[in-house]
C-alpha cells in the first residue's frame, strides 16, 4: 500500500475531499479511537489534565479525550482538516501549526501530549529549505519545554523503516526525553503499532506498561522457532499444529476462537 | 480561541525563545471579536423524588490542576486587552479548611468553599473564546491572525 507521505506535503495531501474522506470514514475512526484509547493508557493520567494532540486533524482523537473529561489543545498544518473539525465543533482548541517550526507554548503548559499517526511527517523535506533533522530536533526541543516536569509525551506513528524509528528516537534523547518505543502485535505486518512512550525528566515509573512486550524476548522466541523448525513436521501432532496456528495469528491480533478441550479432536465416527 | 489558551501561547519564531517578550502575545482589542458560550448543563437524578435537574457542568478538577499554572499578570494583560479591567489584580486564592490533604471528603469540601470562584473562572477561561482577530509578538512584531477561531501560526519560510 502507498504511504501518504509519500504522495504530498501534509498540507497538499489533506486537501478537502481527502479530509472529508479521512474524518467520515468509519474503519479510519475506529482505528484512530482505538490507537487513542491505547496512548491514553499508556499516558496513566490519574485526573482531568491539560493534553496537547500534535496533529490533531480533524479532532478524532480530541474526541476520545473530551469524553474523558481532559481539556487539550490541538494542532495541525492542513487547514483543511481543522475546517473539518469546525464542522464537528470539537471541544478542545484547534490551531493551525507547523509541528517541525517549533511548539509556541511558554514552559511547563501542558501535563501531557500525545500524537495519533502524525510524527512519521517530521521526516519528510518537502521544500528546500526544509531539513528532517533540524525540524525533529525543533519539534522534541520546544516539546520538552512547553511540558511540565514529568510531563508525559505517548505518540503512536508509522515509520517508513528502523532508520526512521532510529532517527525519531535519537532526536527525541538528544532532546532530554527518556523514555522508548512500545511495539503493539510485533508478529503482524497489519496491526503492528509503534508507540513512541517519554517522559521528560528521570521518573518513567508512573507510566502504564501493561501488555508491552520486551524486545530481548521476542528476539530469543524467534531463534528458538527457527531451531525447532526443522524438526516440526516430524514431530508435531494436529493437535499441536492447530495450537500453534491459533498462537501464531492471537500474537497478530486476530480474533481467535478460545481453546477447549474440543480443540483439535477428531470428530466422531458417523455411519 | 479559549481565554485559557492565551495564558499558554507565545510566539514560534526561533530567536523569540529567548526573550521575555515573547509571551503574552498583545492581542489587538480593535479588531478582536469575543465571543462567550453559556455554560453546558449536565442531567442528574434528584435523589430525593427522582426527577431530573440540570446542572451547570463546570470542570471542578481540571481548575483546581490549572490554577497554580496559570500566570495571572498575563491573564490581567490580555484581558485588558481585550477590553475587561474589572479583573481582580492578585491571583484569587483558594480558601481552604484546616490542614489540606488529597482526600476525597477534603477534596470536596474545597470544591464546595470554592464554587463561586471556581465558577467565575470556568467562565472566563473555558467559555469565552476569541473567534477573529489578530495578534502580535511584542519581541519581533510579527503578527498572527486569528479566523473562525482558529489563530494561523504558520511562519514565513524566512523566519522557520
Amino acid at each position: 500500500m502507498s504511504r501518504p507521505e509519500d504522495l504530498a506535503p501534509p498540507e497538499v495531501f489533506y486537501n478537502e475531499s481527502e479530509s472529508s474522506k479521512y474524518t467520515t470514514n468509519t474503519r479510519v475512526q475506529h482505528i484512530q479511537a482505538k490507537m487513542t484509547l491505547r496512548a491514553l493508557e499508556l499516558l496513566n493520567l490519574e485526573k482531568s489534565s491539560f493534553i496537547l494532540d500534535v496533529g490533531c486533524g480533524s479532532g478524532l482523537s480530541g474526541e476520545i479525550l473530551s469524553e474523558d473529561n481532559h481539556v487539550w489543545c490541538g494542532m495541525d498544518i492542513s487547514p483543511d482538516m481543522l475546517q473539518q473539525g469546525l464542522e464537528r465543533e470539537v471541544d478542545g482548541d484547534i490551531m493551525l501549526q507547523d509541528m517541525g517550526q517549533g511548539i509556541p507554548f511558554r514552559a511547563g503548559s501542558f501535563d501531557a501530549a500525545i500524537s495519533i499517526s502524525a510524527i512519521q511527517w517530521l521526516c519528510n523535506a518537502d521544500t528546500s529549505y526544509n531539513d528532517p533533522k533540524q525540524r525533529l530536533m525543533r519539534f522534541f526541543n520546544t516539546l520538552f519545554g512547553c511540558l511540565k516536569k514529568n510531563g508525559k509525551f505517548v505518540a503512536q506513528f508509522y515509520p517508513k523503516d528502523d532508520s526512521q524509528t532510529d532517527q525519531i528516537l535519537q532526536a527525541s534523547k538528544i532532546a532530554g526525553f527518556s523514555g522508548g518505543l512500545v511495539v503493539d502485535n510485533p508478529e503482524s505486518k497489519k496491526n503492528r503499532k509503534y508507540y513512541l512512550v517519554l517522559t521528560s525528566g528521570s521518573g518513567s515509573s508512573d507510566i502504564n506498561l501493561q501488555g508491552a512486550t520486551m524486545d530481548e524476548n521476542n528476539a530469543n522466541d524467534l531463534k528458538l522457532q527457527r531451531r525447532l523448525k526443522k524438526n516440526k513436521k516430524l514431530q508435531e501432532s494436529s493437535k499441536n499444529f492447530i495450537q500453534r496456528k491459533k498462537e501464531l495469528m492471537r500474537k497478530r491480533g486476530r480474533n481467535v476462537a478460545k481453546d477447549s478441550k474440543y480443540t483439535g479432536r477428531k470428530r466422531k465416527y458417523r455411519f | 480561541m479559549k481565554f485559557l489558551t492565551t495564558n499558554f501561547l507565545k510566539c514560534s519564531v526561533k530567536s523569540c525563545d529567548i526573550s521575555n517578550d515573547s509571551f503574552p502575545l498583545k492581542y489587538n482589542g480593535e479588531t478582536c471579536k469575543i465571543e462567550q458560550t453559556p455554560l453546558d448543563t449536565v442531567t442528574t437524578t434528584n435523589p430525593a423524588d427522582g426527577s431530573d435537574i440540570d446542572e451547570e457542568y463546570i470542570n471542578y478538577e481540571f481548575l483546581l490542576g490549572i490554577i497554580d499554572r496559570l500566570d495571572w499578570n498575563a491573564v490581567l494583560e490580555v484581558a485588558q486587552d481585550l477590553g475587561n479591567t474589572s479583573l481582580p489584580a492578585s491571583k484569587p486564592s483558594l480558601t481552604m479548611d484546616g490542614d489540606f490533604n488529597e482526600t476525597s471528603a477534603d477534596h470536596n469540601t474545597m470544591i464546595n468553599n470554592n464554587k463561586a470562584l471556581l465558577r467565575d473562572l470556568q467562565i472566563l477561561l473555558m467559555q469565552t473564546n476569541i473567534v477573529e482577530g489578530d495578534m502580535k509578538c511584542k519581541n519581533c512584531g510579527h503578527v498572527y491572525y486569528i479566523k473562525n477561531g482558529i489563530p494561523n501560526l504558520l511562519l514565513p519560510p524566512h523566519l522557520a
